[in-house]
């Protein structure tokens, strides 16, 4: 099984899952056979005053991860994520790093088709115009 | 003598002042609307527009054929508006602030120019004088690039032949007002005297003093309220140019799309008085500046 990459709070599997994407503290790429981690920290993503979702996507894509476990997951993110290749499950809370690695493991977690969060700050919201992968 | 009506707080009456203020100022003078998220000078002062054109951002283009995915644009671009995901170069448009870096810097020729719609300029004449205006595209978050090609439009014009211009500018203390207001000789600060009006006034004030332009205080609404702008103006040595009554006539006038100046003798004296007093404050300031 590829590598999993979860949003989390800190570099732990017993973390609990930063439910925010873009934003998150840092992101745990997980062997979900072995249960090894590296942490990516998500400190820079998380001071930028826009364009956080596309640098965590940026990063997460970097890190070779082929499935994202996470809460929300704005249009922009969504869109680069998808254009990596890298499956998300979102929608995600209140738990720990190794119980969404095994929902995710017991084929429990829906894939998403469409981002769960909108745009904010006024950025194109709401009317299509997000930016064309080319 | 370029003037720039501002405020903090949004619905001081920026273009009641604006208007006004046009109405009673000697020839040649220039009508500019740079709130161009909201532009509405124009409904009071029924110019006929005879030109316009849409103002547009460079933002970048890729050919993906000479990309060789170095990443060099991503990790320069502060906005994330040009990102390398994985083996795909994807591009934000409305995110771009057309700085051009990511085009200077791309070792392998990929990026090219593009362009974003920012919104339209026009121009006209009204009974007085020329007009400029912005409209800022519906879903464009960004005024700050409109702005400056519509006061370049104003420069040209001034350049010309020489006029004096009246700025009407959009309301905040945020980059949109600090741009509509850093080219101005002076400027007019709108404010009414409530807390909301107090606070913005504040911030706006702050905001605008590094710029070292002569300000000064216009009372819209003078008699509602309390006395915090007051005291506020006195504490900081901001001198109140002009109050403007609170009285419904005029908000009857205003709703109608009058100009207030010209709807009594009294409120004609008021912004002439108002005129008067930028003249010396303006003409002041322009001095300590040389």
């Amino acid at each position: 099984m590829g590598k999993i990459a979860v949003s989390c709070e800190e570099p732990s599997l017993d973390s609990r899952i930063d439910p925010r994407f873009g934003r998150a503290a840092g992101f745990l790429i997980v062997d979900p056979d072995a249960l090894t981690f590296e942490f990516i920290d998500n400190g820079a993503s998380q001071v930028m005053a826009q364009g956080a979702g596309i640098q965590a996507a940026e990063n997460i894509a970097r890190s070779g991860a082929k499935v994202l476990l996470t809460g929300y997951v704005g249009p922009k993110a969504f869109q680069g994520l998808t254009a990596a290749g890298i499956k998300i499950g979102q929608d995600m809370e209140n738990i720990t790093v190794r119980q969404a690695i095994d929902l995710y493991k017991s084929g429990k977690v829906n894939m998403a088709e469409a981002p769960n969060r909108m745009s904010h700050g006024g950025m194109g919201q709401g009317h299509g115009r997000m930016g064309r992968g080319r | 003598m370029k003037i720039s009506v501002a405020s903090g707080k949004g619905g001081t009456g920026k273009t009641t002042v604006s208007a006004s203020l046009l109405s009673v100022w000697p020839d040649p003078v220039v009508a500019v609307d740079l709130d161009v998220e909201e532009p509405n000078l124009h409904l009071f002062l029924h110019p006929s527009i005879s030109g316009g054109r849409n103002a547009f951002m460079e933002i970048p283009k890729v050919d993906e054929s000479l990309c060789n995915r170095c990443g060099q644009c991503s990790s320069l671009c502060q906005f994330k508006a040009i990102s390398l995901m994985g083996e795909i170069l994807m591009i934000f448009p409305e995110m771009c602030h057309g700085c051009g870096g990511c085009i200077a810097i791309c070792p392998d020729g990929a990026l090219s120019v593009d362009f974003r719609d920012m919104g339209d300029i026009s121009w006209g004449r009204w009974e007085k004088g020329d007009f400029i205006m912005g409209r800022l595209r519906v879903g464009e978050a960004m005024s700050p690039p409109l702005m400056r090609a519509v006061m370049a439009r104003l420069d040209d014009r001034i350049t010309a032949s020489p006029a004096d211009a009246v700025i009407d500018a959009p309301p905040g203390a945020s980059c949109p007002a600090v741009n509509a207001v850093m080219d101005s000789d002076m400027i007019l600060l709108v404010t009414e005297p409530t807390p909301f009006g107090a606070y913005d006034m504040k911030l706006a004030h702050e905001a605008f003093a590094p710029m070292n332009k002569p300000m000064g205080v216009v009372v819209n609404r003078a008699g509602l309220g309390n006395s915090e702008i007051y005291d506020y103006c006195e504490a900081q040595d901001l001198e109140i140019l002009a109050e403007i009554p609170y009285d419904r006539r005029i908000a009857e006038a205003y709703a109608k799309g009058c100009i207030i100046a010209d709807t009594s003798g009294e409120m004609r004296r008021l912004f002439t008085g108002l005129f008067e007093r930028i003249r010396q404050r303006a003409a002041g300031g322009m001095e300590a500046a040389k």
